[in-house]
């Protein structure tokens, strides 16, 4: 017999097999997803989903009796008052006790359920939305570079000497050519010194002498480190690309925006920061909320507490470009915007936010949204007579730049639809 | 050799238990497997492979499950649905995993669960290693269609292939070959041995023979004879030259998948290797679905009667024991037909039962027993009976020669008849005296492979016309086949035979034909 500890092998044997499963459900597991969307809290967007997609797809027919037509028997145990000749009403459900078992090739018609990962869940989710001029900042401007180990050099810089590959080739080099080494100059040396001690004849030691000699000399024409033995550390430099963005959510807390209106303003961030978070290895979320004065606050407070006071738009725009030149230098960070309002301003702030957001806003971000949500009586917003101020003030500087996007939400179902229209592939729409 | 070593120690120590505590580890394995073999060769008369024990996580569990148990396997998307599935049931909390899983192969590969415990090791090692493995070796439908050597090569290659044929010709060609195959799959055996093609050297010797009597019996007198095959129009030298055809595609076939891999006129080479794998695949797992029943039992029974054994010689512990028999009596636990448990015979109880029944007959038997078996009651050589029947039984005929009324009246088994056209179902037997045969060999024809699965044949191709594939269903019982799957299958042979498919269904009995489903090619 033999034992074999199967444990350590690697795992995920059976991944490929679930990615082409997922693939051929795509359809089915893609509307489930949106579904579970509609459904759930977007606080848990990022977990994994259960999934129930029904069989259609991914059915494996086989030829199968219909147990309906014809006579069969069957033999069953557990008899309990039955005797021969009894009449059993049909069991309802069809089969009865002739039943087949729950096994997937079944064929039936039930949903089948089981887990999508994670992972699997948000690339479903993101499936076909693009950022907006991401490439832009990843290659072409940038300035930041990192070094990147290319293997060894034989010219460089003295820091970068590689020890222990030089030492290698100095060794290699010196067994090749016979150095002699140092212990056995020394051993030959005393002996000679003992030759002469012992009175040996001339002829020895003058043998012994020679070969010390000529043992003394090999060692200085074959040095211990040779110029061709020295290596250094080579390095290539890589452009590094941008992948730290910024996340500026600017809201209108005003006594105007109720539960509802920030519950759907929200749901629109929480999308995009975790669709940031898939495109770029680091992510930085600043909440500026303003009611007629501007502060950044933390996540708790952007979200949950209230205030009351005037609509002043323009200070949030004013406080991001502040924070922003503080503490996000365009070199380095993707800038990204987002902001939800219920489209109230102080009258004559508007123009003021449109030179704002033209003149210095726009210039820094690479996308600039802007989400104006409804109470969601009304179901749909189409049918709106009279555009807000915001947005009418919104709308002059729109056609300008390609990378700002303007949309309406009026109820949950649609938080999905608008974020996909704003990041489908293929460019955005103002 | 440490192994020797381990024997020698254990003999020593004859009264030591092997192991204690739940915790189990390499050497205590090793121990177990040594004192199991001593009882399995010398008390049982066992006579199994070498054994490779692996191993294996949950997870692994898990990826076995959904390659249908089989250590390689090439790619498809059916596996990975199978492990969503199973793992969603795990994950619940619904199904636990099986202890083991045991591979038909040379050596038999046993795979472990590391979170068992000791005794349950024991048990499993027992169960899989020696049970399941005395029968894999010796039983004749094993023996006649698996090729226990070869299979693991044959799925290595297998999967490379498929692998190969994917990088070539994509994806989704390979998929909607092996999707199509799968859905014949379990028509694509040979359920008896074919015949073998004579080769070369012999067909020549054949035609030789042939001319050489029609020289020696020449007679020119037959030339003048007026020829029946003279007249085009004559319906019956037309019915016999189809007849010829027929013959020479080698129809009628049930092996769908064979005939189609041999004959479809538009696949290539790689797509007919595809089907072939398949088919191969098929074939491999033919034997285990005729075998099910008398494979557990067989294990069961041999595992039951080992743990007792290694128990008598006070080699586990009295906790071990207890440990083993309450797993041992959920394993063999049947429910009845109104538990909401029940689905089927379990193989465990109904094999375990009917195998220590054949035990009791051998050596104390009753007078029933006498009347029903003579020719093993009361012989004294149980483990001779049952190995003997291990061996060359299928679950149909073993049910059919072994089940004993004792048997029947333990798990109450009764016969209940269901025609369509009736209202309410009949009961036609049940456990007393005038029912035992009747439930004995309906029985068997429930576990009758070709009553349970239909009867689909390729009877015809119209190769003067549409070049339309026909297959017939021979309906027996009035049985028709489910229409929804049905018409789904059909598309699939449709795609593989490259033109129109046409099933008949035809009543067995009287060649009626009771219902016709055709399927055309879709275009892809």
């Amino acid at each position: 017999m033999n034992i074999v500890d199967r444990r350590p092998n690697p795992k995920g044997k059976s991944l490929s097999n679930r990615q082409r499963f997922l693939a051929r459900a795509r359809v089915e597991v893609k509307s489930a997803v949106q579904e579970a969307l509609r459904k759930r809290k977007v606080a848990d967007v990022e977990h994994g989903e259960k999934v129930a997609i029904p069989t259609r797809g991914i059915s494996e027919p086989l030829f199968h009796h219909n147990r309906r037509t014809g006579r069969t028997d069957h033999v069953i145990p557990g008899n309990k008052e039955y005797v021969r000749g009894d009449e059993i009403p049909r069991p309802t459900g069809g089969e009865g006790q002739g039943g087949r078992e729950g096994s997937p090739d079944g064929g039936g018609d039930d949903a089948f359920e089981f887990t999508l990962s994670k992972e699997e869940f948000l690339d479903m989710f993101f499936e076909d939305l693009e950022l907006p001029d991401l490439v832009k900042k990843s290659l072409k401007d940038t300035t930041a570079v990192d070094l990147q180990r290319a293997g060894y050099t034989v010219t460089g810089n003295p820091s970068n000497l590689s020890i222990p590959r030089t030492m290698r080739l100095s060794m290699a080099r010196r067994i090749s050519l016979k150095r002699p080494k140092l212990a056995e100059i020394e051993a030959m040396r005393e002996a000679l010194e003992e030759a002469r001690a012992r009175g040996d004849d001339e002829e020895e030691i003058a043998r012994l002498t020679r070969e010390l000699e000529h043992n003394e000399r090999r060692s200085k024409i074959i040095p211990y480190i040779d110029p061709i033995d020295v290596r250094y550390r080579r390095f290539d430099r890589v452009p590094r690309p941008n992948t730290e963005a910024v996340m500026f959510c600017l809201m209108d807390v005003s006594g105007s925006m109720t539960e509802a209106m920030k519950d759907l303003a929200k749901r629109f961030f929480m999308l995009l920061h975790v669709f940031l978070t898939r495109r770029y290895r680091h992510v930085d979320v600043v909440f500026i909320r303003h009611t007629s004065t501007a502060e950044e606050v933390d996540e708790e407070t952007f979200f949950y507490s209230r205030e009351t006071g005037g609509t002043v738009v323009s200070t949030a725009l004013e406080k991001m470009l502040e924070i922003a030149r503080a503490r996000y230098p365009i070199d380095r960070w993707n800038i990204y915007g987002a902001q939800a309002s219920d489209g109230d301003n102080y009258g004559a702030d508007s123009s003021r936010c449109v030179s704002l957001l033209g003149g210095d806003v726009l210039p820094l971000c690479q996308y600039f949204a802007y989400v104006e949500v409804g109470d969601g009586m009304g179901g749909s917003l189409t049918g709106l007579s009279r555009d807000s101020d915001l947005w009418r003030a919104y709308s002059e500087v729109a056609p300008a730049h390609e990378h700002f996007a303007m949309r309406r939400v009026g109820d949950p179902a649609q938080i999905f639809t608008v974020f996909h229209e704003l990041f489908a592939k293929g460019g955005v729409r103002a | 050799m440490p192994n020797t070593g381990f024997a020698d120690a254990a003999q020593l120590r004859a009264e030591m238990p092997l192991f204690t505590g739940p915790n189990w580890d390499f050497g205590s394995l090793r121990r177990v497997n040594d004192a199991i073999e001593r009882i399995a060769f010398d008390e049982l008369g066992l006579d199994i492979y070498p054994v490779q024990i692996e191993v294996i996580t949950s997870e692994q569990m898990l990826d076995a499950y959904s390659s249908v148990g089989l250590p390689l396997m090439y790619k498809h998307w059916s596996f990975g649905k199978r492990f969503a599935y199973h793992e969603t049931l795990y994950r619940k909390g619904l199904q636990g995993l099986a202890y083991e899983i045991v591979i038909n192969s040379n050596p038999v590969i046993c795979y472990i669960m590391e979170e068992n415990s000791m005794t349950m090791q024991t048990l499993v090692i027992a169960h899989a290693a020696f049970g399941h493995n005395h029968f894999f070796k010796n039983n004749y439908l094993f023996r006649q269609w698996t090729d226990a050597d070869g299979i693991l090569d044959y799925l290595s290659f297998a999967r490379d292939y498929v692998a190969k044929c994917e990088e070539r010709h994509g994806h989704e060609a390979v998929e909607r070959v092996l999707d199509a195959a799968h859905a014949l799959k379990e028509h694509g055996v040979n359920r008896y041995a074919h015949r073998s093609r004579p080769n070369l050297a012999e067909e020549q010797r054949r035609t030789d023979e042939r001319r050489a009597h029609e020289e020696a019996t020449f007679n020119d007198l037959w030339r003048t004879v007026p020829q029946l095959g003279d007249d085009k129009d004559d319906p019956e030298a037309n019915e016999k030259q189809h007849e010829q055809l027929r013959q020479q595609l080698g129809l009628p076939e049930e092996n769908l998948l064979y005939f189609i891999e041999k004959r479809a006129p538009r696949l290539e080479d790689w797509q007919r290797e595809l089907i072939r794998i398949v088919r191969n695949v098929s074939q491999y797992f033919y034997p285990q679905k005729q075998l099910q029943l008398m494979n557990e039992g067989c294990a069961t029974f041999v595992h039951y009667e080992i743990m007792n054994r290694l128990h008598d010689k006070g080699l586990i512990t009295e906790g071990s024991m207890l440990e083993f028999l309450h797993s041992h009596s959920s394993v063999v636990f049947q429910p009845g037909f109104d538990d909401p448990r029940f689905s089927g015979f379990n193989p465990y109880a109904l094999g375990f039962s009917m195998m220590s029944d054949i035990r009791r007959i051998c050596e104390k038997p009753t007078p029933e027993d006498r009347d029903f078996f003579p020719e093993i009651a009361g012989c004294g050589d149980p483990f001779g009976v049952l190995r003997h029947a291990w061996a060359n039984y299928r679950d149909e005929s073993f049910v059919l020669q072994y089940l004993s009324p004792q048997v029947i009246r333990q798990f109450k088994i009764f016969q209940i008849s269901d025609d369509s056209s009736k209202p309410s179902l009949r009961v036609e037997a049940i456990h007393d005296e005038l029912g035992y045969r009747r439930v004995r060999s309906a029985l068997s024809k429930q576990y009758d492979l070709s009553r349970r699965e239909p009867d689909i044949q390729v009877v015809d191709v119209d190769l003067t016309g549409d070049r339309c594939l026909i297959l017939a269903h021979y309906v027996h019982e009035g049985v028709l086949l489910e229409e929804k799957t049905c018409r789904s299958v059909l598309r699939y042979a449709a795609f593989l035979w490259g033109y129109g498919v046409k099933l008949l269904e035809i009543e067995a009995a009287t060649d009626k034909v009771l219902k016709t489903y055709e399927a055309a090619v879709e275009p892809v």
